[in-house]
């Protein structure tokens, strides 16, 4: 039964990458509502739910060809960005009264289904079942996991239904409200997943070999010492430069973090989770990282536009001591 | 060419991002500069880029959450949230802030969106920070003042959310790492990035009740003064 379950993993994970892929065919359709750019939006957010739905049938099918039409369709979708044609469509705003009346009514309830979401995902994440398998006539052990996204995907969808039983939603209301979150998401959604993309390409091409290869020749290799500090101090840097922690790591793991501490014996879990954070140090110093230090600077009517930079140095220095401290206690 | 050329690829996401272009079209053309300085084929380049985008589609598997996500805001989840910050009374602007960073920070955590500038510092925490301000300074508070608490107001938010979310092993920056060091060969799994994300959660939470008990002790001497 275990056994069939995990067999069934990859399956099941297509199913909700299917519903990921709904919401945005939806999103889409709703996008040809819009007054700027209908047909742009919707073509965007089509593209992208198929992609979700038929990805990874279509690499099944045709192998590299399909692969090659996959990473042809990103760039029709950055030519639509590109040339802003994805818009935000118009929507009737929800008076306040009636979502203040919602919280009288339902009080604390309401956190049900956020709670669901947050608690089943990180249970289901915790799942670990040893089972034995025969193959070939020798015995084996396994350990049955709840894949990522099948745990994601169960705790929504258990999410979802709660809340539809405690509000009794309808589905108009749902799909007005969703795919609008996701029109003002926006492309921006797609960061990660296309830094992912990128970091394999670059992993091809031997990015960060180039890069480690550079950093070797300025600095001994045998120091875990050094190494971390490099690391911590890279990640910051670069992260101050693109304003983006996301974008620095994929760049500096590769190059940095991998060779230079996890290779000298460095736990990658830890390496990889420290690394990411020290990049959050350096989105706390950088003007690039507009929406969290510059937008808010204006939203709150500041004298100057870096207040907040101004109120983030002293604490983003003591935490870069840290996690160089943290890696080199931690990871190894 | 030289090895460094493929290089290429870094500079232009440097520049692109810092330039604020569209993210998705530099990422691409970075892609695809670095693929053609690697002398890798153009058809080899698109399909290692679409590979690399299916198999990474659980960064994006937060869509699914989207609909629940609508449910709980169109019935009250940040109005609620606000009647229960309000209910604690208010004490210093130093403790306001570090009971905002703690909320904030736990509900990043379990990947609770409850939180924002505009949502929530603007409209309930600066207020509360700063009445507790003119409370303790007996009434008026200078314009530094006043800037330095929207400053830690702001910087709150950003505390608790920065170092909570990764807390959470479906949130986006853990996939990422996940993904990555997947990629590279590790057999990680995201409640392992998730967990080795903890200590440096409470390191900041260690590190934002200081700076923010500093701000109260500072507030108190400028009363002395007067």
């Amino acid at each position: 039964m275990i056994a069939q379950l995990n067999d069934w993993m990859p399956m099941i994970n297509e199913i909700f990458f299917t519903m990921c892929g709904i919401v945005s065919i939806v999103t889409g359709i709703r996008g040809l509502k819009n007054k700027k750019a209908p047909y742009g939006t919707f073509a965007f957010w089509t593209i992208l739910g198929l992609l979700f739905i038929l990805g990874k049938f279509i690499i099944d099918a045709m192998g590299d060809t399909g692969a090659a039409l996959i990473g042809m369709s990103l760039f029709v979708l950055a030519a639509l960005t590109f040339t802003k044609q994805v818009q935000i469509g118009e929507y009737s705003v929800q008076p306040v009264k009636e979502r203040e009346e919602a919280a009288k009514k339902y009080q604390n309830k309401i956190f049900i289904p956020a709670v669901t979401l947050a608690v089943v995902a990180m249970a289901l994440a915790q799942v670990k079942i040893p089972y034995t398998v025969v193959v070939d006539g020798v015995q084996q052990t396994k350990t049955f996991v709840f894949s990522g996204a099948a745990a994601i995907g169960i705790a929504s969808v258990l999410a979802l239904l709660f809340g539809f039983i405690l509000t009794k939603a309808n589905g108009k209301e749902i799909t007005e409200d969703s795919t609008r979150l996701m029109m003002t998401v926006g492309s921006a959604a797609l960061l990660p997943q296309l830094l992912g993309a990128l970091g394999s390409l670059f992993s091809t091409a031997g990015v960060g070999v180039v890069i480690s290869n550079i950093i070797s020749t300025v600095i001994p290799s045998n120091s875990v010492l050094i190494g971390v500090i490099v690391y911590v101090l890279g990640m910051v840097i670069f992260t101050i430069i693109m304003g983006n922690a996301f974008a620095a790591f994929a760049v500096i793991t590769a190059g940095i973090g991998i060779p230079f501490v996890i290779l000298q014996g460095g736990n990658p879990a830890i390496v990889g989770a420290l690394g990411m954070t020290s990049g959050y140090c350096g989105t706390l110093l950088t003007p690039m990282a507009a929406n969290f230090n510059i937008v808010p600077s204006a939203v709150l009517e500041t004298k100057s536009r870096y207040t907040v930079i101004k109120a983030q140095v002293p604490i983003s220095l003591t935490l870069i001591v840290a996690h160089i401290i943290l890696m080199l206690v931690l990871a190894f | 060419m030289p090895d460094w050329f493929t290089l290429i690829g870094v500079v232009i996401i440097v520049v692109g991002f810092a330039l604020k272009l569209d993210v998705l079209a530099v990422i691409l053309i970075a892609g695809l500069a670095t693929g053609l300085a690697a002398q890798m084929d153009v058809m080899e380049i698109f399909a290692v880029l679409g590979r690399g985008f299916v198999n990474n589609r659980l960064m994006t598997i937060f869509f699914i959450s989207f609909p629940v996500i609508a449910i709980i805001e169109r019935y009250g989840l940040k109005e609620q949230s606000a009647n229960l910050i309000s209910k604690i009374k208010k004490a210093s602007v130093g403790k306001v802030l570090m009971i905002y960073t703690f909320i904030r920070w736990l509900a990043a955590a379990f990947s609770v969106r409850l939180g924002g500038h505009v949502q929530f510092i603007r409209p309930l925490i600066l207020p509360m920070a700063l009445a507790a301000g003119i409370t303790d300074k007996n009434g008026s508070l200078s314009e530094d003042e006043e800037d330095e608490i929207k400053g830690l107001a702001a910087a709150s938010e950003n505390y608790g959310n920065f170092y909570g979310q990764n807390i959470f092993p479906a949130a986006s920056g853990v996939v990422l790492i996940q993904g990555t060091l997947v990629t590279a060969g590790y057999e990680i799994t995201l409640a392992d990035v998730a967990t080795a994300s903890i200590p440096i959660g409470i390191v900041m939470l260690i590190a934002a009740v200081a700076q923010f008990y500093f701000f109260d002790k500072k507030l108190a001497k400028g009363v002395s003064k007067k």
